[in-house]
C-alpha cells in the first residue's frame, strides 16, 4: 500500500532524507528505529504532507496514487493518519466536536452519509473505554491542559474512531510511563488487522515488546542503513545505534 | 504561514451575502444639515414640540464640537453637508397596520436577509421590528406584547404614543452633549427601537431589530431605547446589513438601556454592515454609542457583540454600575480583514458598592485588518467591594494586519478589585497542520480555530444567534491565510 522510492527531503537548507526505499504492504507493522536527527520524524512529517519541509526527489505511492501530489488533508480522507510525537492544543474547540469533523471529512469522501452528534457517541463510546479514558474527554477542547500522557492516548483514541488505512505513529510511546505505555500498545494491537499499515517510528525498543512489528528499519543520517525482523530491535537495543553508524559510513 | 498559492486562490473571497439593493421608490430629504432640514424630519415624524426642541438644542451644541481623533483609524475626512439624512421607502398614507399593508418589496427584502417577517411572526418566538433606512417599516408581535404590557415599537410611535416615557429617559444615559456623534445622532436620528417592560415582568421571547441601510448616498441615524422596570427581564438582538456600494455610508447610532433596580438587560448584536472590498473601496463607517445605566441594585446589564462588518468600527458599549450589587458584562468579537479598522471596547464606570463588572474581549485582525481593544474601568471613591475582571485575547492571521490594547484603570476606592489579562496569538502552522493531517480543508481549519478562540463569547448569544456568529466568521475569514 505504501512504496517509497529514493526519498528526499529538506528542512529549509539542510538536507534530511537522503534516499529512502521502503515497502509496507497491507497487514504489515513496520517499525522505523535510528538516533536522533536520523530523520524518523522527518520521515513521518513528510508522509502526511508538512509543508515546511520540501521533497527534493524520489517518489511516494499510496494506494497506487502518488502521494506526494496529495494535500494534507486529501491524504487524511484518504486513510493516512499520523499520530503526532508533539499533539497540538486548539483551545475552545470540543475534542468531540473536532473528531466528527474529521470523520465525517473522511466519510464524505467515501460517500457516506454524515454522522450527527448521537451517533458519533454511539460510535466512539466503546473505543473510550478500550483507551481507558474519561467520557469527559469528548467534552474538553482538543489536547489543551491535558497531560503528556494523554495527549498520547488521545492520539490513539483519535487513530481507533477514523480507522485509518496506514497509520504513521511518531514516538508515540516517548514520555509515557509504563501503564500507558501498554493502554497506548493496546489500542494500537487492536487495530492490526490484515488491511490495515502501521508504521511506528520510536527511539526506544521498548515500545516493541507490545506491539511486535513484522519488520524493522535503522535509519541514520536520511537512509535506511538496515533491515530485518524483530530480532533487529533486540540487537539494536544490545549495541546502541553507534554500531550501525560506525557500519554505515564503513 | 508556508501554504501554496493554490490553496489561498481556493479559499478566494465569497462575496458579501447581503449586498444586494432593493429597487423601490425613495422619500429623501435634500443633502446637508441645518435647522430646516432637522425642522422637516420632525416634522415628516409628526413629533411633539419637546422632541423639535430637543433635536435642536442637540444640533447647536454639534455645531460646537469636533470629530474626535483619539482611535486607531484613519479615514478621510467626512464631509457632513453632503449626507442624506433622511430616506424611507415611499408608502401612501399612515404607516401600515400590519403586515399586510407593507409594501411586499420590504417583506422579500427581509426574506432574502434571512429574517422572514411573516414567518418570525407566526412561528419563532422572536418579535422583530424591521427599519428600513429611516424608518421602522414593521414590528411583528405587538398585540401579544402589549398584553403583558411590554411596548415593543418604533422609535417614532414611541415618541407619540408613550411622550412622557421618552421625555423621562431619552438622553438619560447618553446625553446628547455626550460626543461628537452622539449629538449629531441627537439631532438628526430617524428611528429605531423602543422597548419598556413594566415591573416584574419577564418578557417571554427574544426582542431584536434588523436594521438595514438600502439608499445611496443616505445615513442611518438610529435610536434605541430600552427600560426594564423593578425586577423586568428582556433580551434583545440587533442585526445589520448593508448593499455593497463604491463609497461609504454614515452610520451614527445611540443606544441607551436603563435597568432599575433588580432588572436584567441582555444586549447582542451581530454587526454585518457591509465592510467595504478587498482593496478598501466602499464599507460603512460605523460610529455607535452605547451605554447601559444599572440604576438600581441588583440590576444587570449584558452586552454581547460580534462585529464582523464595517470599514470603520468606533463602538464602546459600556455600563454605569451605580445601583450597589449591580453587573456589568461586556463579550465581544471583532473581526477586521482585509482594510477594515476597529476600535472598540467598553467603559464600566463603578459608583456603587460591591459591583462587578466583567470584560472578554476576542480580537481577530486578518489581512490588513487593524484591531483596536480600548477599555476603561473606573472604580469611583464609593465602589467598595467592587470588582471588575478583564480578558482580552487577540489572534492574528497573516503578517499585514494588526492588533492594539488600550486598557486604562482607574481605581479610587482601596477595597476594590482589578483584574486585567491580556494575550496575543498568532494562529499557527502547527494547528493549521493538525487539522488538515484529519482531513480538514484549510478553510474548515481556520473556521474552527477561530471558533474555539471565541467560544467564550458566542456563549453569552442566544442559540439562533450563536451559529449565526459562527458562520459568519467563517465567511468574513475566507481568504484570509497565507
Amino acid at each position: 500500500m505504501l512504496e517509497i522510492d529514493n526519498l528526499h527531503a529538506r528542512a529549509e537548507e539542510r538536507e534530511i532524507l537522503r534516499g529512502i526505499n521502503l515497502r509496507l504492504k497491507a497487514g504489515e507493522v513496520h517499525a522505523i528505529m535510528g538516533p536522533n536527527g536520523s530523520g524518523k520524524s522527518t520521515l513521518a512529517q513528510v508522509l502526511a504532507g508538512r509543508e515546511t519541509y520540501t521533497v527534493t526527489g524520489g517518489s511516494v505511492r499510496y494506494l497506487g496514487r502518488d502521494l506526494l501530489e496529495m494535500k494534507p488533508e486529501e491524504r487524511a480522507r484518504e486513510g493516512l493518519f499520523l499520530a503526532f510525537q508533539y499533539p497540538v492544543e486548539i483551545p475552545g474547540v470540543s475534542n468531540m466536536y473536532f473528531l466528527r469533523a474529521a470523520l465525517n471529512a473522511a466519510r464524505k469522501q467515501q460517500g457516506l452519509e454524515e454522522l450527527d452528534a448521537a451517533d458519533f457517541l454511539t460510535r466512539v463510546r466503546d473505543k473510550i473505554r478500550l483507551l481507558g479514558m474519561e467520557d469527559s474527554l469528548l467534552q474538553r477542547s482538543v489536547n489543551e491542559g491535558f497531560s503528556g500522557g494523554e495527549k498520547k492516548r488521545n492520539e490513539i483514541f483519535q487513530m481507533a474512531v477514523l480507522e485509518p488505512k496506514l497509520a504513521v505513529l511518531d514516538e508515540t510511546d516517548s514520555g509515557l510511563d509504563i501503564d500507558a505505555l501498554k493502554v497506548v500498545a493496546q489500542g494500537v494491537n487492536a487495530l492490526r488487522g490484515r488491511e490495515r499499515g502501521i508504521l511506528l517510528v520510536t527511539h526506544y525498543q521498548r515500545l516493541l515488546n507490545y506491539i511486535i512489528p513484522d519488520f524493522v528499519h535503522v535509519l541514520s543520517n536520511g537512509r535506511i542503513v538496515r533491515s530485518g525482523g524483530k530480532e533487529l530491535a533486540l540487537e539494536l537495543e544490545e549495541k546502541g545505534y553507534g554500531w550501525l553508524e560506525t557500519a554505515a559510513v564503513a | 504561514m508556508s501554504t501554496p498559492a493554490t490553496d489561498i486562490e481556493l479559499l478566494a473571497n465569497r462575496e458579501y451575502q447581503y449586498g444586494f439593493i432593493t429597487e423601490i421608490e425613495s422619500e429623501t430629504v435634500p443633502r446637508g444639515l441645518n435647522t430646516d432640514i432637522i425642522r422637516l424630519i420632525s416634522a415628516k415624524k409628526q413629533e411633539p414640540e419637546f422632541m423639535l426642541e430637543w433635536r435642536l438644542r442637540a444640533f447647536r451644541q454639534w455645531q460646537t464640537m469636533r470629530e474626535p481623533e483619539w482611535a486607531n483609524v484613519k479615514y478621510p475626512p467626512i464631509d457632513y453637508q453632503n449626507i442624506i439624512y433622511y430616506a424611507a421607502p415611499r408608502q401612501a398614507g399612515d404607516r401600515p397596520k400590519s403586515l399586510d399593508e407593507v409594501d411586499p418589496k420590504l417583506l422579500q427584502t427581509y426574506e432574502k436577509l434571512g429574517v422572514p417577517l411573516r414567518e418570525r411572526e407566526l412561528l419563532a418566538g422572536v418579535a422583530v421590528d424591521a427599519v428600513f433606512d429611516s424608518v421602522s417599516v414593521a414590528t411583528t408581535f405587538r398585540a401579544k406584547l402589549a398584553a403583558l404590557g411590554i411596548i415593543f415599537s418604533s422609535f417614532s410611535e414611541a415618541v407619540r404614543e408613550h411622550p412622557e416615557l421618552v421625555r423621562k429617559y431619552l438622553g438619560s444615559v447618553v446625553p446628547s452633549s455626550d460626543n461628537f456623534f452622539a449629538s449629531l445622532n441627537s439631532a438628526v436620528f430617524s428611528d429605531g427601537s423602543f422597548i419598556y417592560v413594566p415591573k416584574g415582568v419577564r418578557c417571554p421571547m427574544e426582542l431584536s431589530t434588523y436594521f438595514r441601510i438600502n439608499a445611496q448616498d443616505s445615513g442611518q441615524f438610529e435610536r434605541t431605547l430600552i427600560i426594564a422596570d423593578e425586577g423586568a427581564y428582556v433580551s434583545y438582538l440587533e442585526g445589520c446589513t448593508a448593499p455593497k456600494r463604491d463609497n461609504n455610508q454614515l452610520h451614527a447610532a445611540v443606544v441607551e438601556l436603563v435597568a432599575l433596580e433588580g432588572a436584567t438587560i441582555k444586549y447582542s448584536t451581530v454587526q454585518n454592515w457591509y465592510p467595504g472590498d478587498a482593496e478598501g473601496r466602499g464599507g460603512i463607517y460605523n460610529f455607535v454609542t452605547k451605554r447601559g445605566k444599572c440604576a438600581g441594585r441588583g440590576s444587570k446589564i449584558s452586552w454581547t457583540q460580534v462585529e464582523t462588518g464595517s470599514s470603520i468600527t468606533w463602538k464602546y458599549p459600556s455600563c454605569i454600575l451605580q445601583g450597589d450589587d449591580s453587573v456589568g458584562e461586556f463579550y465581544s468579537v471583532a473581526l477586521t480583514h482585509h482594510r477594515q479598522q476597529a476600535d472598540t471596547g467598553t467603559k464600566m464606570i463603578h459608583i456603587g458598592r460591591n459591583t462587578r463588572s466583567t470584560i472578554v474581549s476576542k480580537g481577530i485582525s486578518a489581512g490588513h485588518g487593524q484591531n483596536t481593544y480600548r477599555g476603561m474601568v473606573k472604580m469611583l471613591p464609593g465602589a467598595a467591594g467592587a470588582r471588575n475582571y478583564s480578558q482580552c485575547d487577540s489572534l492574528l492571521l497573516g503578517d499585514q494586519c494588526g492588533a492594539h490594547t488600550f486598557p486604562v484603570l482607574e481605581v479610587r476606592n482601596p477595597t476594590a478589585r482589578v483584574e486585567h489579562e491580556a494575550s496575543t496569538s498568532r494562529i499557527g502552522e502547527d494547528q493549521l497542520f493538525y487539522c488538515r493531517q484529519r482531513g480538514l480543508s484549510m478553510e474548515d481549519a481556520v473556521s474552527m480555530i477561530v471558533n474555539g478562540f471565541c467560544k467564550t463569547v458566542f456563549r453569552e448569544l442566544p442559540m439562533e444567534f450563536a451559529v449565526e456568529a459562527q458562520k459568519l466568521l467563517g465567511v468574513s475569514l475566507e481568504g484570509s491565510v497565507g
